[in-house]
């Protein structure tokens, strides 16, 4: 009988995972608390930087669970070591003992409320990347009637330390340029407007699809962050900002503002681990043993880590680092346990 | 606007407001701004609502405006702070509620840098006992004094003689509430609903039947601000952030602005005679200006307190039009009557905006 | 009208809303490069006039964006079209042809006015 490998987390890194150890022959145990698969790919309706639909990614991979055994509603009650094995206790009363256990647990979208500044659930208008995604994703035209101009709003909830998040989420950039070029596409005679700190294309092709946004889809772009946002006497949007080029305060009436919401530790990192004694960074993020050169283990035994539970990344990352994951706990079982 | 939004961050920010024993120190200007606000303010508490409000003559300025127009070091600052502290418990009270926004924010940030660096206070009580043996302990709670009034909004409300309503078409009053910047902008958690979207005066708007509107200059500043009103050259800076906020407001359409803070009331009132008289606008309907209260003042006004006894008469804007407007009477030929009918003199009359 | 010894001040705020700017939108399509600097300001680093002028091509290509040609525009009388920038600029923008393109789209006569001054 093979041997099982306990995977927290049901996004693109723990279904990835889960594969590969299946097909190294292990019997992966994904445990999910969504009531479906897939994590927040499942919501996203294309992606950077060729607007690949997230489906054709997601689809094979859901398609693909054969030897898996996925529960999803499912959360960790308990983790606890014995001898040489983890004990896993599951809120559907199941349990496993396995050696290796493998946190897939990415991360929460920073949420935009808290910038209360920018009227997140105040203001109609006032929208996240998430939910432009779903309007994409649905086909559906913006809810509002005359959109003519529209702005992006970069980096909220990362680079900000009063909103208790330093780190750079690494993605919104190119989403929102992404964005930014799809909605033009839709609706060629709108204005848009990225409103940015830096422009971090670091990418393949990313720095392209910046090009294409400047030059074919006439995205304008301004070095400044939004400082506040009011609402009008007919509801449209007052955006304040600071062209810090130009050296000057500007303001603008918008039709829609989009929220680039960043990535947030999820919410169950702190208390996973607490349950296995790892240690998460200052910024709520799991600590692997080695962010340069072993980035998949911990500084715990039969502990191991895949995607941005990590911290922030791209898709192709966290696959790539899923199977990276694999071979790690492949190497860890396959070396006799130290007694 | 998603109401809902906005009471989820309100939620987020509640203060705790002890319902009796309090220590009250005045303001500096207001009392010959809004002569009768403070007074009000009291009689509410005491007489209205029976609770303890206690105050001393030996109490005295904050220091505020002093500091702030870098006339004296924090030093100095601290230490007056720290003998109104002093007299509050001298006085056997330990809620301190203050008229004055400039003071609340003092202390506020007073109280925060001595928890921050406590070899700052241990100075300061050095300070104190070298120049007046007295000592003190730090509030355990304060307040503004529209914090009580808000906390008392609904008992108002029982009470109430008249609503924010226009009383001949039955709709609500259109009311820009003005928070002063050191209310809550500084340490908003010391705020009743927080910096973004105060409730400490929606509160009472609403309480009174009133309608707030959400303009786009909300949160903008009044334009007082010491540094720019106290040079004359830079008055014009003044009046410009205030003429800001109306030409925003306007579309709206307010019949009256509540506030605060010592401050922005005056220059929200008397910039509007200014802006008048440099361009010709008025921003009020037929001619008039946006009337401009204090709580205390619309308070008054909610329980049914004679017009001129709330001391209405000294606003520049004419407030006339509002008392018709709630149906609230008033005798025209009392206006520039003072206490026992003594004749006041009477002001001259602008040339653009009308006041009645 | 009475003088109080002060008076309102201008916003000096960018007002950019429903900033119809035909003139920069023919400029785009004319040189759709126009639209890619990011105002790495290499071209007024090295730009020969800049050393003894207000030249900065980074300033007016924003300026043009922003509708705020009338503020900027009269540097361009200093370029001496020499072409530097345009060996700089990391973007492959043809500045040179650009500024020739901004003379056409502006016309002599929003520079004629300014030299005039």
């Amino acid at each position: 009988m093979s041997q099982n490998v306990v995977v927290i987390g049901g996004g693109p890194a723990g279904i990835e995972a889960s594969r590969r150890l299946r097909d190294l022959g292990y019997t992966p145990i994904l445990v999910e608390k969504q009531p479906v698969l897939g994590g927040h790919l499942a919501r996203w309706d294309r992606l950077f930087p060729d607007g690949v639909e997230a489906r054709t990614v997601l689809g094979p991979m859901l398609q693909d669970l054969d030897g898996i055994k996925y529960f999803t509603d499912t959360e960790i009650s308990s983790i606890n070591r014995l001898k040489d094995t983890w004990v896993v206790m599951l809120s559907n009363g199941l349990s496993a003992q396995v050696r290796a256990i493998l946190l897939t647990t990415g991360f929460d979208l920073f949420k935009a409320e808290k910038k209360e500044e920018y009227g997140y659930g105040i203001y109609e208008r006032v929208i996240t990347n998430a939910d432009l995604e779903d309007w994409f994703k649905a086909g559906a035209a913006p809810q509002f009637d005359h959109v003519h101009t529209i702005g992006f709003v970069h980096c909220v909830g990362s680079r900000d330390e009063k909103a208790g998040n330093r780190q750079c989420s690494k993605v919104c950039c190119v989403t929102a340029v992404k964005q930014a070029c799809e909605f033009k596409e839709k609706y060629p005679d709108v204005t848009v407007y990225c409103f940015y700190m830096d422009l971090r294309m670091f990418g393949r092709k990313f720095e392209d699809l910046y090009l294409k946004a400047q030059k074919d889809y006439g995205i304008r772009f301004v070095r400044g962050r939004v400082s506040e946002v009011s609402e009008d006497l007919d509801g449209h949007l007052f955006v304040k900002a600071e062209d810090t080029l130009f050296g000057k305060p500007m303001k603008i009436k918008m039709d829609l503002l989009v929220l680039m919401a960043g990535m947030a530790p999820a919410a169950g990192t702190s208390d996973l681990a607490r349950m296995t004694n790892i240690s998460v960074g200052d910024d709520g993020f799991f600590v692997p043993s080695s962010i340069v050169d072993a980035p998949c283990s911990s500084s715990r035994e039969g502990i191991f880590f895949a995607g941005t539970a990590t911290g922030p990344k791209t898709i192709p990352e966290t696959l790539s680092e899923a199977a990276a994951a694999a071979m790690a706990i492949d190497r860890y079982l396959k070396t006799p346990a130290k007694r | 606007m998603i109401y809902q939004g906005k009471q989820r961050i309100w939620s987020e920010y509640q203060k705790e407001i002890p319902t009796d024993h309090w220590f009250y120190v005045r303001s500096c200007i207001r009392q010959s701004f809004f002569p009768a606000s403070e007074k009000t303010f009291l009689e509410i508490l005491r007489q209205r609502l029976g609770k303890d409000v206690y105050e001393t003559p030996h109490h005295t300025t904050c220091g505020g405006i002093a500091y702030h127009s870098e006339a004296i070091p924090q030093e100095t600052m601290m230490t007056i702070i720290a003998r109104q502290f002093a007299l509050m418990t001298e006085a056997g009270y330990e809620n301190y509620v203050c008229s004055c926004i400039t003071s609340f924010g003092l202390y506020s940030e007073v109280i925060e840098d001595w928890r921050e660096f406590p070899e700052l206070e241990a100075k300061i009580r050095e300070n104190l006992w070298k120049a007046t043996k007295r000592e003190f302990k730090i509030p355990t709670y304060l307040a503004h004094a529209s914090d009580l009034i808000y906390k008392f909004r609904n008992e108002i409300a029982e009470q109430a003689k008249f609503r924010l309503v226009n009383k001949a078409t039955g709709e609500p009053l259109r009311v820009v509430e003005h928070i002063g910047c050191h209310y809550s902008k500084m340490f908003p958690s010391k705020g009743v609903g927080g910096a973004e979207y105060p409730y400490v005066l929606a509160g009472m708007v609403e309480s009174w039947g009133g309608e707030v509107i959400d303009y786009p200059e909300r949160r903008h500043c009044c334009g007082f601000g010491f540094r720019q009103y106290l040079v004359r050259a830079n008055r014009g800076y003044s009046v410009s952030n205030t003429h800001k906020k109306f030409e925003s407001m306007e579309p709206f359409k307010p019949d009256m602005i509540i506030t605060n803070c010592p401050g922005c009331p005056y220059f929200l009132d008397r910039w509007q005679y200014v802006i008048a008289e440099q361009t010709g606008k008025t921003y009020g309907q037929d001619g008039y200006g946006i009337p401009v209260f204090t709580y205390e003042e619309v308070a008054g006004l909610v329980l049914g307190y004679d017009p001129w006894d709330l001391g209405l008469q000294t606003h520049q804007v004419a407030v006339e039009p509002l008392l018709d407007k709630m149906g609230i009477p008033y005798k025209p030929e009392d206006k520039y009557k003072g206490l026992n009918g003594k004749e006041l003199q009477r002001p001259e009359f602008p040339m653009n905006i009308k006041c009645c | 009208m009475i003088d109080f010894g002060y008076g309102l001040t201008p916003s000096a705020t960018l007002k950019i809303e429903n900033v119809q700017n035909p003139l920069f939108e023919e400029l785009h399509r004319r040189e759709p490069d126009v639209a890619k600097c990011i105002a790495c300001g290499s071209c007024t680093a090295s730009c020969s006039a800049g050393v003894f002028t207000e030249m900065s091509l980074r300033r007016v290509i924003l300026s043009l964006q922003r509708g705020r040609e009338k503020e900027t525009l009269p540097m361009l009388r200093h370029c001496m079209l020499c072409g530097k920038c345009l060996l700089v600029c990391p973007r492959g923008i043809n500045t040179r042809h650009l500024i020739l393109s901004i003379g056409k789209v502006y016309g002599p006569d929003g520079l004629k006015e300014e030299a005039d001054r």
